[in-house]
């Protein structure tokens, strides 16, 4: 069974179509990348998936473990084990990094009926987590983002990741503002994710982080729908000859 | 995608969890306020007769005044002949231990949670409770007054230290103060006295459980709280009242003095019947809380969460007298359904090297109205007095409101007064950054109030943080969509 289904969606934005029937097959193991111009829907489909609010599904639709996700609220389709990394993570003043965490960990849990982490446990769990990232300790103290260089958010995106164990991560323009050894610790991160029952999806404006997460999939979306899809090869060639090229074929 | 609105709106409709009455004989004058209620309510108490006299000062000077309707807030005129003006629960002689107070109203303050009871007492927490007007039961009095802290019911406190009350009943808050405080100094029935020897700790947190519950009655409670030189206590206070229809006026006085190295930390979780979402009944809470920092190196601070209430209007202030003393104001104020609040603080810097802090939270959701009210004053003599205002907004929902009057005044070059202030909605953004986490809209919303309101609560005494956590919960739960 493919872990996400997505058939014919569309969806619309402030009164705006955006995406004009996608159709994106993901299955247990894979990782895909969806690159396109800006404007093109990349986001909104990052969105949508999510539940944003203020996003309208228009048409099509979407199976998740074999689970319509459309009707399920962000947190539920999050408790199935749906992970978004934003792209641009927002701060919340006076919430330490630990304890939304702990509360996210443990909503997750509840929701599957698994006893809830004690401090100690919850303690061990993120310890181990956070060498991988090469996260320091007083990251957890500080409010969430909260004066967060870009480099330190999007590493807290991929280590709050790395602890709530999603079935699928999506990566929303994950590298935009990452330098070059920010990326490198950030995508050891995302590859230390890839095992055989997870699902992963990177949305990227560039090549660039391709290098480093390697994909088994790229589709390439224009004006909302996916034009083009190929193995990583296509990256490399969207690269070398820009959407231009692509804009010609189509 | 399913609107969250109709969720939240049962979750808004939850009812107030305090709003029962307890059914007690009481004594209660009848409605109707003249010279003869002045000289009654002194004449139940039997109080000698400086005060019987400084209440009439207080009642005739009274007549002369008129209602002010200065602050933001709107509210359908008071009739005040229509008020009792004395309630107590009916008793037949006075009360030596708590087995002899009324099983009725030990019920209801279990319903409550206050810890009268002699084993939670030992938890540590001296309470005196006042139920309508009149003091009930003063726990932990004998070990208070081992190391000489007199810790008692206004009214006892009149009858065994009149000269305590006679130096400072009025010294921070004259009986001409302003309509409510005056009125009030006429017609005051209770409240807790505590005074602090010289270089004496108070080793527990003293507190005041402050209760309505006859109908019609105002309640109109004096606190007098007197820290001597180089002693330290801090003081909390916490109000429930049973849900009326009708509106019910609460016009208290809270005086606090600091002499020299003192400290007093006035706490405040008040938690009144807000009427109900159409806004109506609730308490119209009009109080007037002073401290002087009458020493040098003393100090004062205030603290309040305050989620009650149909209309809050206090402003708990400090006078600097004292050179290098401090003061302090820490507010949360939450108005939700038709609630308004007008509050803030006065921080009047007179002595050299004064120094005051102000942070002011205000949260307004439903179509609740909050207003930060706070003025500045830095007088000719306070040479190197600094003041800090932070003064932060929340909107939740778009038919609140927020508004901001900091008034500041300064008359001496080399002081220094800050004033920061924000406002911002409750953001869609961080709600949902929370929920794709797996975190719910209601966790959501307190995890982000809670943030908000975090430099505040790190002020109360632990467990009230906790307690304040989750009456901010309650009083907020379902507001937004």
């Amino acid at each position: 069974m493919a872990l996400l289904e997505v058939d014919n969606l569309s969806a619309r934005v402030q009164g705006r179509d955006i995406l004009k029937g996608i159709n994106l097959t993901i299955n247990p193991g894979e990782v895909h990348a969806i690159m396109g111009p800006n404007g093109s829907g990349k986001s909104t489909l990052a969105s949508v998936l999510a539940g944003r609010d203020n996003y309208e599904v228009t048409g099509g639709s979407v199976q998740f473990n074999g689970k319509d996700i459309l009707e399920m609220s962000p947190d539920e389709r999050a408790c199935e084990g749906l992970f978004l990394a934003f792209q641009y993570p927002v701060e919340i003043p006076g919430v330490s990094t630990s304890y939304f965490l702990k509360a996210a960990v443990n909503a997750i849990r509840k929701y599957r009926g698994e006893p809830e982490l004690d401090a100690m446990d919850f303690l061990k769990l993120i310890k181990e987590k956070m060498k991988l990232l090469e996260m320091d300790q007083s990251f957890m103290n500080r409010s969430i983002n909260e004066g967060f260089s870009g480099g330190e958010k999007k590493r807290n995106e991929i280590f709050q990741m790395t602890v709530l164990d999603p079935k699928l991560c999506i990566l929303d323009e994950t590298d935009s503002g990452l330098d070059i050894d920010a990326l490198k610790i950030v995508s050891q991160g995302v590859n230390a994710l890839r095992n055989p029952t997870r699902g992963i999806l990177v949305v990227t404006h560039y090549q660039r982080l391709l290098n480093y997460i390697v994909p088994d999939f790229v589709h390439v979306l224009r004006d909302g729908r996916i034009i083009k899809s190929g193995d990583k090869s296509l990256a490399l060639e969207l690269e070398a000859k820009g959407y231009g090229w692509l804009e010609n074929a189509a | 995608m399913p609107t969250e609105t109709s969720a939240i709106e049962t979750m808004a409709n939850k009812e107030y969890k305090w709003g029962f009455v307890t059914d007690l004989e009481s004594d209660t004058l009848p409605p109707g306020l003249n010279e003869d209620t002045v000289r009654a309510i002194s004449a139940l108490k039997n109080e000698p007769s400086f005060l019987t006299e400084w209440r009439l000062k207080a009642f005739r000077h009274w007549q002369t005044m008129t209602e002010p309707h200065w602050p933001n807030v709107k509210f359908a005129p008071i009739d005040y002949q229509a008020v009792s003006y004395y309630s107590a629960p009916k008793k037949k002689k006075t009360l030596a231990s708590l087995d002899e107070v009324d099983p009725e109203l030990l019920k209801t303050y279990e319903k409550l949670g206050v810890p009268l009871h002699e084993q939670k007492i030992f938890a540590g927490v001296a309470v005196d409770a006042v139920f309508d007007s009149v003091s009930v039961a003063t726990t932990f009095k004998e070990k208070l007054a081992e190391m000489g802290i007199i810790f008692c019911s206004f009214s006892e406190a009149v009858q065994k230290h009149p000269e305590l009350i006679k130096k400072y009943l009025g010294s921070v808050v004259p009986y001409s103060d302003n309509f409510f405080a005056t009125l009030n100094s006429a017609v005051f029935s209770d409240g807790s006295f505590c005074y602090v020897p010289k270089g004496v700790q108070c080793p527990m947190e003293l507190s005041t459980y402050f209760r309505i519950n006859e109908r019609n009655t105002g309640q109109f409670e004096r606190t007098l709280i007197i820290a001597d030189e180089g002693a330290s206590v801090s003081y909390l206070e916490g109000c429930t009242a049973p849900m009326r229809d009708e509106n019910q006026l609460h016009a208290a006085v809270v005086e606090l003095v600091a002499l020299g190295d003192a400290r007093i930390k006035y706490s405040t979780v008040q938690n009144w019947y807000p009427g109900d979402k159409d806004g109506k009944g609730g308490i119209y809470n009009f109080v007037t809380k002073r401290g002087k920092c009458l020493g040098d190196n003393s100090r004062i601070s205030w603290t309040q969460v305050e989620t009650g209430s149909a209309i809050t209007w206090k402003y708990p202030s400090v006078i600097l007298q004292g050179d290098n003393s401090v003061g302090e104001f820490y507010s949360v104020a939450l108005t939700n359904h038709r609630q308004q609040a007008d509050t803030g603080t006065k921080m009047i810097h007179i002595g050299r090297n004064t120094r005051s802090t102000i942070v002011s939270k205000g949260i307004s959701a439903g179509f609740g109205q909050n207003t930060y009210r706070g003025l500045v004053k830095i007088l000719k003599h306070a040479t190197g007095a600094r003041n800090y205002t932070q003064c932060d907004s929340m909107l939740i929902g778009d038919k609140c409101g927020a508004h901001t009057f900091p008034y500041i005044e300064v008359r001496n070059t080399s002081a220094r007064a800050e004033h920061e202030a924000s406002t911002s909605k409750i953001g869609e953004d961080q709600l949902f950054y929370c929920k794709q986490r797996g975190i719910s809209l209601e966790d959501a919303v307190n995890m982000i109030i809670n943030g908000f309101c975090k430099e505040v609560f790190k002020e109360l005494p632990m467990e009230f943080a906790v307690e304040a956590q989750k009456l901010l919960g309650v009083s907020l739960e379902g507001s937004v969509g």
